[in-house]
């Protein structure tokens, strides 16, 4: 067995990754005992197993991931979300009410419309059948308010950190919550507009830089200059 | 379609119209994300030929009864512009157009997976802008880097170049005058990988002999416009994950394109 690529070297598909006994991992596809990358991304191994982290990709929904979505549609079988994945969502009709739902009595626009944005989970989902949400858990539901951002769904591990070090670290010298979907949409509020401000740009900078070695550290630095510059406008 | 020999393709110094070398290939540039609302785009300037490509999924198909319980719904549109040849071609897809269409997609199909999203649908754009012969070969080279720009998984980046036969003799990569005066044209698309042939076709008159040669000079420039191909993804990934390729260190081997970037100040402390 000999593994063919280094570590956080530059892969298209089609390329080789090892040959011989190796388990193929995310993005990857093995061929007459070969393995081979799928997708344009970074190599990695981790023992026997070799991955691919995408570079650029979409969203594919996985059970208990907390997305952000976009009612849609409003259907018998309840709201239809867009949650920025190649399938979209079913929110049925009884997580909504507290009793069971009934048409004639009770309004589905009342609680959402076409339009309005939830934070939910996937509680079920595997291709067959499009996935199914939950806001039946504190925290979920509707959004009230606060501002989105965009940021491409390969990227949201490194927004989150190891063991949500990113995350944690921005809320906290911020004061905002940030509610991160795993579909690359992320929820910033509750803090001032000018720290909410400050949270976005971070985050379109961590998108920017998510490959890259000692991003926390770079986060931290920038955001103490910016918390410092803005005590000095105000002093003025 | 009769291939009349009218006056010379080839000239006493063994160069063609354009003045290149029988086995010589057009000049070719490529961009890859050229278009901002795409899932995934690219463009190729391949000698005259301008050529766009758009990607769009996986998403839902629509209208929804073709989306298919096992598989993506895989969709191709060659259209060549009004304004792309020397006389106005009428904008609504012609029988050629749909042929093509028909045949690009079967060409690139065997390289997606697309088994992993069935009831999706992945819709693949080819705009003619300006034609010089050649079109679906460029068409399907520029396609398929605009479906590994979308971040779709594919087994390979097919890659297609012709080959042909003008003044008897074989010669690769047949331009617009070349194609219409010339004994005989061959496209050929492979997937470089497996040297899998996903693309075959032939219009005119050869020798088996020539067919054979022809064939394989195709092939042989298949395998050129590949390198281009990898170079430009991987410059246009290099670029925008500099560090990246940079963090890899001077483990990627320094023939790569990407060993111009040096941005040697960055912390390795993961």
């Amino acid at each position: 067995m000999t593994l063919l690529v280094e570590k956080r070297q530059l892969v298209l598909p089609g390329d080789i990754l090892s040959e011989g006994d190796f388990n193929p991992g995310e993005n990857t596809y093995r061929e007459n005992g070969k393995l081979y990358a799928s997708i344009t991304g970074l190599a990695n191994v981790a023992g026997r197993n070799i991955y691919v982290v995408a570079l650029k990709g979409f969203y594919m929904p996985i059970v208990g991931d907390l997305v952000i979505g976009k009612v849609v549609d409003l259907r018998l079988s309840g709201w239809i979300v867009d949650i920025n994945a190649p399938y979209t969502a079913v929110l049925s009709t009884g997580e909504a009410f507290d009793r069971s739902f009934n048409s004639r009595r009770d309004e589905m626009s009342d609680y959402a419309d076409v339009g309005d944005l939830l934070v939910a989970k996937v509680v079920a989902f595997d291709r067959t059948r499009d996935p199914q949400l939950t806001i039946k858990e504190p925290g979920l539901g509707k959004v009230q308010q606060g501002r989105l951002v965009r940021i491409m769904p390969t990227k949201i591990p490194r927004v989150i950190g190891r063991k949500g070090s990113m995350i944690n670290l921005l809320t906290r010298e911020t004061n905002t919550r940030i509610t991160v979907g795993q579909n690359g949409l992320i929820l910033v509020s509750g803090g001032t507009l000018e720290m909410e401000a400050l949270a976005i740009k971070i985050l379109h900078m961590i998108e920017r830089e998510a490959h890259t070695l000692g991003l926390t550290d770079r986060v931290e630095e920038l955001l103490k200059k910016e918390k410092g510059s803005s005590v000095e406008q105000e002093e003025k | 379609m009769s291939k009349k020999k009218s006056e010379k393709l080839i000239n006493d110094q063994g160069l063609r119209v354009d003045g290149r070398k029988l086995d010589q290939l057009r000049p070719i540039k490529i961009e890859v994300g050229t278009l901002e609302k795409a899932d995934g785009s690219a463009y190729i300037e391949w000698g005259k030929n301008k050529i766009m490509a758009a990607v769009y999924g996986p998403r839902e198909v629509h209208p929804r009864h073709l989306a298919l319980a096992d598989r993506t719904l895989f969709r191709c549109r060659y259209h060549m512009a009004p304004f792309s040849t020397e006389e106005r071609k009428n904008p609504a897809p012609s029988r050629r157009e749909i042929e093509l269409s028909k045949v690009i997609r079967e060409a690139i199909e065997p390289s997606v997976f697309t088994e992993l999203f069935p009831r999706t649908g992945i819709d693949v754009f080819i705009e003619v802008l300006q034609s010089d012969g050649g079109t679906r070969c460029a068409g399907i080279t520029v396609a398929s880097i605009a479906l590994a720009d979308a971040g779709i998984p594919l087994r390979d980046l097919v890659v297609a170049c012709a080959a042909g036969k003008i003044d008897d003799q074989v010669v690769l990569d047949l331009n617009d005058i070349e194609d219409q005066k010339g004994q005989a044209d061959l496209p050929v698309a492979i997937s470089p990988r497996t040297g899998e042939v996903t693309l075959l076709q032939m219009d005119g008159n050869m020798s088996s002999e020539e067919y054979e040669k022809a064939l394989y000079l195709a092939i042989e420039g298949c395998r050129q416009v590949h390198t281009m191909q990898r170079d430009t993804l991987k410059k246009k990934y290099a670029r925008e994950h500099e560090v990246a390729v940079e963090a890899a260190g001077g483990e990627v081997e320094s023939s790569e394109s990407e060993n111009q970037h040096e941005n040697e100040g960055e912390a390795t402390n993961e």
